[in-house]
């Protein structure tokens, strides 16, 4: 069932400079479901996410988008797709108000951001919308802030409304929850299973609590092939998994 | 929800800010030196095009003396040879250095950071060398004796009253293009890319193709400061086309404060104040202007005006 499956890699494979980062990667991600992408360091999970948004390109195999094919795309034609990521590092558009910041991705399909001449305030009929999207993320007491100076966990919550914002088929999440406290954590968790609803997302994490608990299928990937694929349960029961993570088939 | 950000001015204190522009403007001429005047203008304009790069889209052009000089040039000639209207010549300019920027700005844009500095240093420096190599440049002495000519056939310009009002009349609309243009949509757009690049790209953005709009628009500009300022001073020399003058406008820019609207201005003013009535120095003048520079930017990091806006919205919060 082909379209059943809303992104596909058949045989991804990446080089730099003869070093290997992936090699040969199958993916198949399922229309709506929660897809975790495990691995211990430098297994290549980054490096699938550049290629899946053509942020690189690929040294060999093919990208599939609705059984379509991505691989020759530009990283903005992917994202206007619906196929859009978010990064490891906090990724917000510090000078600009947190309102701003979501108007931005609201903005494009207005089809006036190359109207130099068009006065700003021609954009605030987006301003409900966008307030709306703040407040999915319990951000709208601070709209008028700029996002330079929200707090680590506050700049996630704005990324992730500044995601939402494009309505996206799949959103690609890198480590959403990298360097947060405890409850953090748990307040994303919980907004990414909210935002899930009636899309796909692929979400790299290191959090395992926050995968077992999220994610319907789960790959676990070693030094750039897939080592296991499955629930949870499956794949931390998997003794090559174990080895990998531990070092040992403990 | 009706707090006002305390990071955007009002309506009416723009209005104001504006007022007082004119005003000022329009009465200089009774107190300073016209010509000395109109060559601050244009150096003003000049360096609000460059920080349209610098400031707003995160572009170091290191050869955006290109675009001035082609502009003076081109201008200066068709004033000078053929004796077209003053208006014409330097749409002309500008409209040379708009295509050059789109050429340039075409492969510039490829690259980022030092690199994008260096392919528009090497591009400039082409632009010197045809400058120098071209017969109707006049090489090494340059365009002397750029008549002003009448404007629109009727007004004459060799009267310094008037070609000072025709340059601060330019001068207000290149700097208003400027102003609408931070303050657009695709101003918006910029700043994000200048922010955040990779995330731009994340959100659907075709990035090179503002980048690039903004580099045309930035040069365009730049061209038009440069015709104009051919015609005021009579004439065209290569130290338009130099890299001193590319580095001059970096200068500029970081004394007065990046990405203020006004910085770039008054960067403008102190430096070419600093030439006009420092010459006495002889070749002293760089190593002074050298040391302000160094002093200025150590001692405000943000520029005058950067500094000075800081210091208000803390007062203001």
């Amino acid at each position: 069932m082909p379209d059943d499956l809303i992104l596909e890699t058949r045989d991804v494979a990446k080089e730099f400079l003869g070093f290997v980062a992936v090699a040969g990667v199958s993916l198949k991600v399922k229309r709506g479901s929660i897809h975790g992408l495990i691995g211990p360091n430098g297994a290549g999970k980054t490096t699938m996410f550049n290629l899946l948004t053509r942020f690189l390109p690929v040294t060999r195999g093919t990208i599939l988008h609705r059984g379509e094919d991505v691989t020759r795309l530009r990283p903005a034609q992917v994202a206007r797709r619906g196929v859009v990521r978010s990064f490891q590092i906090s990724a917000v558009f510090p000078s600009l108000t947190t309102l701003e910041n979501v108007r931005i991705a609201l903005q494009r399909p207005l089809g006036t951001s190359f109207r130099f001449w068009s006065p700003a305030s021609s954009l605030s009929v987006l301003d409900d919308r966008a307030r709306a999207l703040l407040g999915d993320v319990d951000l709208q007491d601070l709209a008028d802030v700029p996002a330079g100076e929200l707090p680590y966990g506050r700049k996630r919550a704005l990324e992730l409304a500044t995601t939402l914002a494009l309505e996206p088929e799949v959103l690609l999440l890198d480590e959403p929850t990298a360097g947060m406290g405890h409850e953090d954590v748990g307040r994303v968790a919980e907004l990414i299973r909210r935002v899930a609803r009636g899309r796909t997302v692929l979400m790299v994490e290191h959090n395992l609590s926050v995968v077992a608990d999220l994610c319907d299928t789960i790959t676990v990937l070693a030094r750039g092939s897939v080592l296991a694929e499955g629930t949870y349960a499956t794949v931390s029961a998997d003794p090559a998994v174990r080895e990998a993570y531990m070092g040992s088939a403990a | 929800m009706t707090v006002p950000s305390p990071r955007r001015w009002s309506g009416q204190a723009i209005f104001m800010g504006w007022a007082t522009l004119v005003a000022v403007g329009l009465a200089a001429p009774f107190v300073v030196y016209p010509v000395f005047l109109m060559n601050v203008l244009c150096m003003a304009l000049f360096a609000s095009a460059f920080n349209l790069l610098l400031g707003y889209t995160g572009l170091l052009s290191f050869g955006h003396a290109a675009f001035l000089g082609s502009a003076g040039y081109v201008a200066g000639h068709a004033a000078k040879a053929w004796g077209v209207d003053p208006l014409l010549a330097i749409l002309a300019g500008t409209a040379v250095a708009t295509v050059l920027g789109f050429v340039i700005g075409s492969l510039a844009i490829r690259r980022s950071g030092i690199y994008f500095a260096m392919i528009t240093l090497g591009f400039a420096q082409m632009v010197y060398f045809l400058a120098v190599q071209l017969p109707f440049t006049g090489g090494e002495d340059g365009l002397q004796g750029i008549p002003r000519g009448r404007l629109l056939g009727l007004v004459r310009l060799e009267n310094s009253f008037a070609m000072y009002y025709l340059v601060f009349a330019i001068f207000l609309v290149g700097f208003a293009v400027i102003h609408r243009t931070i303050h657009s949509p695709f101003g918006h757009v910029l700043r994000s890319i200048k922010d955040n690049e990779p995330r731009a790209l994340s959100l659907g953005y075709d990035v090179d193709r503002y980048k690039l709009l903004a580099f045309v628009i930035s040069a365009g500009l730049a061209g038009l400061a440069g015709a104009t300022k051919a015609l005021a001073m009579q004439f065209e020399t290569l130290t338009d086309v130099h890299w001193h003058k590319s580095g001059e406008v970096v200068l500029m820019t970081l004394l007065g404060g990046m990405g203020t609207v006004l910085g770039p201005s008054v960067g403008a003013i102190i430096v070419v104040t600093m030439e006009n009535y420092l010459t006495g120095f002889g070749d002293w003048v760089t190593v002074i202007i050298g040391c302000v520079f160094v002093v200025g930017v150590l001692a405000f990091r943000r520029g005058f005006v950067g500094e000075a806006l800081n210091l208000a919205r803390r007062f203001r919060s």
